[in-house]
């Protein structure tokens, strides 16, 4: 089963951190990476660049329309992904944990849909 | 002597890849080193033995070549730490293939390793297939799987797992997850095929390809029996369990003129065989229901009574929460939607199954039966939402919304 791993960010928390935690947590999380990658259950991840970066891109009446933004109010947006290819949800979810944010913010843990179907 | 052509040349390497693994683990040990010389070895035969042509002894051409490349390893490896139990078991006795193999499944299969690195190690090292295929066919990048097959085989070294049969009193249970996981392998192929997945190593036929050799190297065993005559009776119906645009088919829709009759045929031939003259068992009786479905005519042929029974051995035998959902479906089409509906009823307090897509797309066919639509279309909507399959999404979502339209095209009857 292939997980989608969310790491909420949250700019307060994170400009707190004294130098030393700061980068232990870079160091944990480049730590399970190499754990998963050694592992085979390490597909991808990403860092999201920030909300400043982003852009919005919709089409109208055949015309590409780009946008700044959107730049959400919320103080929690996703900063990190990774996916996971696990044999259980229960699997993704001890890695869920020990993704060292884990400890000052949020992990949102998806199941990615397959093509295949099951019988009915 | 002619060179063979490219598919010949396959079939033949995928059928020796486990003898030859099998002759240089009992000759040298080593299991990870070995596997990687035949890996090597077959990759060598596949360019050479199309190129050129096939050798006159391919089994022996591939030990000799697998073997060289194991030695130069083994001395590479023994120049750095000088080890000196490298060659021990150089001597070892001749053994019979097919011991070989076997126990070469067991290894694979070894409970120490997770069910994704099993299923993986069995297909390379059994299977033959390479990591690129095995990747592709699960759709991971080469790299996870070929770090999923490496810590595999370091697991199975730091177990100290050894290369021999395992005892009597263990063996039930491991060929239990021998069989597990060929028929995860099937399942796996089966739901994902399609149409559009051509570039997949089909993944049910090689694992109805590997059902046969289990069954070739114990042929008294009625599951590995009940598993085979599973596989071909569920891989009959192939063909017509989607639709041109990739649409899931459910059974009583499916046109049965383009079951195979054939695999029809040798699935029930082995299951009706097994029924009688070995133990009973869980494969089996899956087998014994799928073979009741595929010798109906047509869907209202099928014989409900003759699948309920099945269905209340089975949850003696070995009950689990998808059991109790088909025996749930076998028992609405019997004595009506609501004694299926009762015994959905238990499921409500499993936490796991609470939330279970299949428990939501049941219940919704039941209701839809019954004549609670509001209810049925509420359910098939939860399901859609659960499911991660987007073909089954597909199909659910299908069915709330026609029920919808119906009850709209109703309501405006007089």
């Amino acid at each position: 089963m292939k997980y989608l791993l969310m790491i909420y960010g949250n700019d307060e928390v994170f400009s707190s951190f004294a130098p030393e935690v700061f980068e232990a947590l870079v160091r944990d999380t480049n730590a399970l990476q190499a754990e998963l990658r050694e592992s085979g259950e390490w597909l991808a991840a990403y860092g999201v660049a920030d909300q400043v970066m982003a852009k919005t891109v919709t089409v109208k009446g055949g015309d590409t329309v780009v946008t700044d933004g959107p730049y959400i109010e919320a103080k929690e947006y996703l900063g990190s992904f990774d996916i996971i290819d696990v044999d259980s949800l229960e699997r993704a979810l001890e890695i869920a944990a020990r993704v060292p944010w884990a400890k000052y913010g949020e992990v949102e843990v998806r199941p990615l849909m397959a093509e295949a179907g099951d019988d009915m | 002597m002619t060179a063979a052509g490219p598919e010949r040349v396959e079939d033949l390497l995928r059928e020796l890849a486990p003898r030859v693994l099998g002759a240089l683990v009992r000759r040298y040990g080593h299991f990870d080193a070995c596997e990687d010389a035949v890996q090597e070895a077959l990759l060598a035969a596949a360019s050479q033995w199309t190129s050129t042509a096939l050798p006159d002894r391919p089994k022996a051409w591939l030990v000799t070549v697998a073997s060289r490349r194991l030695t130069d390893e083994l001395r590479r490896d023994e120049a750095r730490r000088r080890r000196e139990d490298a060659f021990a078991t150089a001597t070892a006795p001749e053994v019979p293939d097919h011991e070989d193999t076997l126990t070469l499944l067991f290894l694979c299969t070894h409970p120490s390793l997770s069910l994704p690195s099993q299923i993986a190690l069995t297909l390379r090292a059994v299977g033959g297939l390479t990591t690129a295929e095995i990747a592709r066919a699960f759709f991971v990048p080469e790299a996870t799987m070929a770090q999923r097959i490496s810590r595999a085989k370091q697991t199975i070294k730091v177990s100290g797992a050894s290369f021999d049969r395992p005892p009597d009193i263990e063996r039930s249970n491991r060929l239990g997850a021998v069989l597990h996981v060929l028929y995860l392998i099937f399942n796996e192929g089966y739901i994902a095929s399609s149409g559009e997945s051509l570039q997949r190593v089909e993944l049910a036929d090689e694992a109805i390809r590997l059902a046969r050799l289990v069954r070739a190297l114990l042929p008294d065993d009625g599951e590995v029996a009940g598993l085979l005559a599973l596989m071909l009776l569920t891989d009959a119906r192939r063909a017509a369990r989607t639709g041109s645009g990739g649409e899931l088919i459910p059974l009583a829709e499916q046109d049965r003129s383009r079951w195979n009759r054939g695999r029809i045929g040798e699935g029930v031939a082995l299951v009706s065989d097994a029924l009688q003259h070995t133990a009973l068992g869980p494969y089996q009786l899956q087998a014994a229901i799928a073979a009741v479905h595929d010798e109906a005519a047509t869907a209202d042929d099928t014989d409900w009574h003759e699948i309920v029974g099945l269905y209340q051995l089975l949850e003696l035998m070995a009950p689990n929460p998808m059991v109790t959902l088909n025996h749930a479906v076998a028992v609405a089409m019997v004595n009506g939607p609501d004694a299926g509906l009762v015994l959905l009823r238990p499921l409500d307090d499993d936490p796991r199954m609470r939330t279970h897509h299949r428990l939501f797309a049941v219940r919704a066919h039941l209701l839809e039966m019954a004549g609670h639509d509001a209810d049925a279309v509420t359910a098939y909507k939860d399901a859609a939402r659960r499911t991660t399959s987007v073909q089954e999404k597909r199909y659910l979502d299908a069915r709330a919304s026609r029920l919808l339209s119906n009850r709209a095209f109703n309501s405006l009857a007089p």
